[in-house]
């Protein structure tokens, strides 16, 4: 029974998607209600695995050739993935509780639940697999859920699009993770993460090689946890049902790719110039999404700019050789940043479905309990002490203070941003005069969706704390900390706060306007200008080469070269009898002087 | 004395006679008679094998006379075959001579 728990934390959501897709699709209720028991399930043994460390995985093995390659389907049971069972499937139970309310008048609940069942089981493969291969799989399997589930309104067109831009973006990525774990496997001829450790360390003369190979490896973190430059695809998914938003596009999917760079920190650690280069992604993402988020108006964009925003932290402090920090941010973040999403939905929903800040306002008086709860999301998204957010960021940013100057000075101004764009977003949507007959009329949501906000709220606020966070996971060690880097976070979020509500004050329209930051830094048109670059070039060299060489040489030389040798075939028929018989005669000749006289 | 290699040359003589009318001639009737030759020719010296080169017990090779009676018996066939062609042909195109038969020119 011990060796089959840790299966069942996988196993259940998948039989629950199996048995909703087969069995049940028509009886959404029913449906809803086992995709929420499955992951209540998965949730109860993430938490008995956690308690009772003595648990083991059974393990099969898969693909086995002697001597060559080996892939067993294992469960790693290690600090970092319990915690990040229990993470995943405690958000996912919460969120899974809060789609009933959000999804009770949607017709396609079942396939949502469905979907969302399947996402569990994937996102849970992730974290448990004990090898690249397993990984891999699991890692496409949820980015295939993510398409589905982004695209569960797939009559709208804006919703198809973002779910292809999604996929598509997400594949590039992919494509370098696949070519880094082949470059793994051929440099260490394993594909298990507890054997590649000790044979990578033979291999530290080859630094060219090992820089390529984390890199291509961390190009799967790049697109899946949309990182710099394939961030494009993340705002856009926001199409998709907010709890989708809350838990694949805030909480767990986008965090696996930083989940992934953790597991396998020690081949990034092995090449110092593929951890600058990690670094510097995390840091550019970092303040490129802070600088757009001040100027979007869709508050799950603001928030799905501020999830790239933090996600960059992480990534930024897996390439300052941190994975504690990392995955302190991880584990704060998930929670605040679900919080957010879930209490954004609420407003989204009771507004029916309007999403315009600019159309919001005053609504701390129609909404308490969402108001509250988005106020501590809010304040520990720009690390405000004593939010969760506060100490993993700080965690950050003395990390980044301590070993690169540069890097520090922009994660500070981006903790200036954020403060900035947060409290704008809080200032426009909560306070003020209701600025739409819709806000005007709003009310509270109901307990099905208030509840969950108010258990995320309480996880959003003590998630931070020593006292709670040391049970999950082992925290960042500050060795001889200043009191300059809280001290400055504090001056940045101060200054950011104070400029947004003076800027944003009972405003009724936006007061700033930069086209730049607006329009994402052209970087959609950017790509929509090189794709259609690249595929004009393809077309002409394939029309090229299907004009020129296909036909006219392949096709068009083999029909005139048939022709020909019949043409010159041809002057053989003289058509006289005579003739014919001449010709066999000299040829009955020619063979008897080589039969005979040879 | 007449020896082996009299008869050949006179089956060999046949044998041009026969080969040159196929060449020369225009009329399908005698190409047809020249073929005929031809086929006597290498009769003439099968039988005249079978003649001068005993077996080991005195007697004639009757192999040879054998082949010959298949090759009389195939001739009349062929010319059975041949004339019959030959009439048909002529029904259709009121000619015997070659030169006005050549459809299967390019």
């Amino acid at each position: 029974m011990n060796f089959m728990l840790p299966w069942f934390i996988l196993l259940v959501p998948l039989f629950s998607a199996a048995v909703i897709t087969l069995f049940t699709r028509r009886w959404k209720a029913l449906s809803s209600a086992i995709s929420v028991v499955a992951v209540l399930v998965s949730f109860i043994c993430s938490c008995l695995i956690f308690a009772h460390q003595s648990i083991r995985a059974a393990e099969f093995t898969w693909i086995g050739i002697d001597g060559v390659f080996q892939v067993p389907f294992g469960l790693t049971l290690d600090q970092l993935s319990r915690t990040m069972a229990v993470l995943v499937s405690g958000v996912g139970a919460v969120i899974h509780i809060y789609s009933l309310g959000y999804m009770r008048d949607d017709e396609g609940r079942s396939r949502y639940f469905a979907a969302l069942s399947l996402f569990m089981f994937a996102m849970l493969g992730i974290v448990l697999a004990n090898n690249f291969v397993m990984l891999f799989i699991f890692w496409e399997l949820v980015g295939f859920t993510s398409y589905v589930l982004i695209g569960h309104w797939f009559y709208r067109d804006a919703a198809a699009d973002a779910a292809n831009k999604a996929f598509i973006t997400t594949r590039i990525g992919d494509f370098g993770f696949m070519l880094g774990i082949l470059m793994v496997w051929m440099a260490t001829g394993s594909v298990l993460f507890a054997e590649i450790t000790p044979r990578m360390s033979t291999l530290t003369g080859h630094s060219i090689f090992l820089t390529v190979l984390a890199l291509l490896v961390f190009c799967g973190a790049v697109g899946k946890s949309a990182q710099f430059p394939l961030h494009v695809w993340l705002p856009d998914a926001m199409e998709g049902p907010t709890p989708i938003s809350a838990l694949i596009h805030a909480a767990t999917m986008v965090a696996a790719g930083v989940y992934m760079l953790v597991r396998v920190a020690f081949i990034i650690q092995a090449s110092q110039t593929a951890l600058l280069v990690v670094a510097w992604i995390g840091t550019i993402t970092a303040v490129m999404a802070a600088l757009i988020a001040t100027q979007q108006n869709d508050i799950k964009r603001i928030l799905a700019y501020s999830t790239l925003s933090q996600l960059g932290y992480m990534v930024m402090a897996v390439g300052l050789a941190s994975n504690e920090a990392a995955m302190f941010h991880l584990f704060t973040h998930a929670f605040f940043k679900a919080l957010l999403f879930l209490a954004a939905g609420s407003i989204i929903v009771m507004l029916h479905h309007e999403q315009n800040i600019w159309s919001m306002g005053g609504l701390s008086r129609r909404l308490p309990i969402t108001f509250v709860t988005f106020a501590v999301g809010a304040l520990a998204l720009i690390g405000c002490p004593p939010f969760s957010g506060f100490f993993s960021k700080d965690a950050i940013l003395a990390l980044a203070y301590e070993r690169n100057a540069p890097i520090f000075a922009v994660a500070l101004f981006t903790a200036f941003l954020t403060a900035f764009y947060v409290i704008r977003l809080f200032v426009i949507v909560f306070f003020g005069n209701p600025r739409s007959d819709v806000a005007r009329e709003s009310r509270e949501s109901p307990p099905v969706m208030t509840v969950p906000l108010i258990v995320l709220a309480f996880l959003a606020t003590f998630g931070g704390f020593a006292f709670f966070a040391r049970n999950f996971l082992p925290l960042p060690v500050e060795k001889g900390v200043t009191i300059l880097v809280p001290a400055l976070a504090i001056v940045a979020l101060i200054v950011g706060s104070g400029l947004a509500i003076a800027l944003y004050r009972n405003r009724a329209a936006d007061p700033v306007n930069i086209e730049l930051l607006r329009r994402k830094f052209y970087f959609d048109e950017f790509y929509s200008w090189l794709i259609n670059w690249t595929q004009e070039l393809l077309a002409r060299v394939s029309a090229f080469l299907d004009r020129w060489i296909i036909d006219a040489g392949a096709v068009g030389g083999s029909s005139r070269g048939t022709w020909g040798v019949g043409a010159l075939l041809r002057l053989v028929q003289v058509g006289n009898l005579q003739g014919y018989a001449f010709l066999f005669g000299l040829g009955v000749i020619v063979l008897i002087y080589f039969a005979v006289f040879r | 004395m007449i020896t082996l290699g009299d008869y050949l040359i006179v089956s060999g003589i046949l044998f041009s006679i026969g080969f040159a009318g196929v060449m020369l001639r225009r009329n399908l009737i005698i190409v047809l008679m020249s073929l005929e030759l031809m086929l006597n020719a290498a009769n003439l010296s099968l039988v005249a094998f079978s003649r001068f080169r005993l077996g080991p017990s005195g007697l004639p090779n009757y192999n040879a006379q054998v082949f010959v009676f298949f090759i009389i018996t195939v001739a009349a066939a062929e010319v059975a075959v041949g004339l019959a062609i030959l009439v048909a042909l002529f029904r259709a195109r009121h000619t015997t001579d070659l030169k006005d038969i050549s459809s299967l020119k390019f």
